[in-house]
């Protein structure tokens, strides 16, 4: 319940007009840069990979007589788009983005970097914070959308060189029942869990006391956290949106 | 000048500052000493507004700050210079940006304005070349060097400096407390230097404020500790043979003189 009280108290600083909105728009679009586009070839690596083996998976275990054959194309599609994408994506860059945040505001802190932001009269959660939550919540849709598209490219890719299936079967499928508020749903996730992740970890960087083993700890606590969270609010989150 | 009233502040139950009241006077290096756990960055944290204390009064120039609103505590803040213990420069910038960071966030200069605003700086504390460095390839006295530069950046009406020699050598610290004196005097700031290096104590103490378990035990120049008969204040400042030859050699030249009566 403190650390509530505590994070309730810092969002309440973060979310203040800035003192310099110059250098709140430089700030923000440095870590648009820093949090987004740096994660931008690990995204597309584990999407394709995943793409793919989520096609493999479907065809290895739902062939059936009974199913028609573009089912495989149709059910990898689903899971990309209702689950990979957003949450699975989320959870991968919740130990990349957070711990980067929580060692970065950690290190200030320990440093006396964020006592020096205060003494000299800037609201140094303000300063350090907001640019990186609405950096991140800019730049996660285009995460996501890319996230979607090369997990299809990977899926299509063992359609293509492979004889698994046929690429017209999967193609098929691909398009098949295709429901647009899907995407939406998980562009959404995708917002909730951007600031799940940016306020949690900058929680736990910015009230770091004592050294560097600390600030490890801080990390670690950020990034499990974090995946917590994610998990819940998946949860409500589909509950809400999709019933 | 900085007002302390009856300051008390706690942790967990631990009285660390016992009604602790001094006056810091503008136009001179004042210092607080004392050994470790006595109080000293907890007094200085308390007057920056880092720490706030259970009870006293805080007065700037007259201004309370226990009694002020955010605002004007905010505004205060801006004609305050910190250097920190370990410096705090931000990483992330180069020299030059780290000492025109607090003309960015609170003056109305142009960018050349301000880029040389942080140049003169620079060069006020010997450092012109450097601007175009990170913190990270500057040695320790160049980095308390540039930290300096930023404090000064605003003109500030009050300097705050942690322990500016921990870590550096012994010429260093000696360049370090000439550079702190100069600008007090040039300024005309009120300077509160919180320290433990005798050299500083003995070489630019104006004003010297001991803390001892918490209490204040005795106020005055670096002069009067040669005559001082305080035993704690003396045991912590003549600790070592050289000091204690220091001592006697001062106590011998003034005998005679009226310096010790």
């Amino acid at each position: 319940m403190r650390d509530l009280g505590l994070y309730c108290t810092l969002m309440g600083k973060v979310l203040s007009v800035p003192d310099r909105w110059r250098e709140f728009f430089k700030r923000t679009i440095n870590e648009i840069y820093k949090l987004g586009i740096d994660s931008i070839p690990l995204v597309i690596i584990i999407s394709v990979f995943i793409g793919a083996v989520i096609t493999i998976q479907m065809q290895l275990n739902i062939t059936s007589p009974l199913l028609p054959a573009y089912a495989v194309g149709l059910t990898t599609r689903e899971i990309i788009l209702l689950e990979f994408s957003s949450s699975i994506l989320c959870l991968i860059l919740a130990g990349k983005v957070g711990s980067n945040i929580a060692s970065e505001i950690g290190t200030m802190r320990v440093t006396e970097q964020i006592d020096a932001l205060d003494i000299m009269g800037v609201n140094s959660a303000n300063f350090l914070i907001l640019p990186k939550v609405i950096g991140f919540l800019l730049i996660i849709p285009v995460l996501v959308i890319l996230s979607m598209g090369t997990s299809i490219m990977g899926g299509y890719a063992i359609a293509y060189f492979t004889d698994m299936i046929s690429v017209s079967k999967f193609t098929y499928g691909l398009q098949a029942f295709f429901n647009p508020w899907y995407v939406w749903y998980s562009l959404i996730k995708g917002l909730v869990f951007s600031v799940i992740i940016t306020s949690t970890s900058s929680f736990f960087g910015y009230y770091v006391k004592g050294g560097a083993l600390e600030v490890g700890k801080a990390s670690t606590r950020a990034v499990v956290n974090s995946s917590i969270l994610i998990l819940f609010f998946d949860v409500i989150l589909t509950k809400l949106l999709l019933q | 000048m900085i007002e302390v009233q009856n300051v008390i502040k706690s942790f967990d139950g631990k009285t660390i500052l016992h009604d602790v009241s001094c006056k810091f006077y503008t136009g001179k290096t004042n210092l607080i000493i004392g050994q470790s756990g006595s109080g000293k960055t907890v007094l200085m944290k308390s007057i920056v507004g880092l720490v706030n204390p259970e009870h006293g009064h805080i007065l700037f120039d007259g201004r309370d700050v226990m009694t002020m609103d955010a605002r004007s505590r905010k505004e205060l803040r801006k004609e305050i210079g910190m250097l920190f213990q370990g410096s705090a420069l931000f990483d992330s910038e180069t020299v030059l940006g780290n000492v025109m960071f607090p003309l960015v966030m609170f003056s109305d200069m142009t960018q050349a304005e301000m880029r040389d605003r942080a140049l003169f700086c620079l060069e006020r504390v010997n450092l012109k070349g450097a601007d175009r460095k990170y913190p990270a390839e500057l040695s320790g006295g160049m980095q308390k060097r540039v930290a300096i530069a930023r404090a000064i950046a605003l003109n500030p009406k009050y300097l705050f400096c942690d322990e500016p020699n921990s870590g550096l050598d012994p010429r260093t610290s000696i360049l370090i407390d000439e550079l702190l004196s100069d600008i007090t005097h040039e300024y005309n700031m009120t300077t509160i230097i919180n320290t433990h290096d005798m050299n500083s104590v003995l070489g630019i103490g104006e004003n010297i404020v001991f803390l001892n378990k918490g209490h204040l035990e005795w106020i005055g120049t670096s002069n009067d500790i040669y005559c001082s008969d305080n035993k704690a204040l003396t045991d912590f400042v003549f600790a070592t043979r050289l000091f204690q030859g220091v001592r006697e050699y001062k106590l011998a030249q003034s005998s005679g003189s009226s310096s010790c009566k």
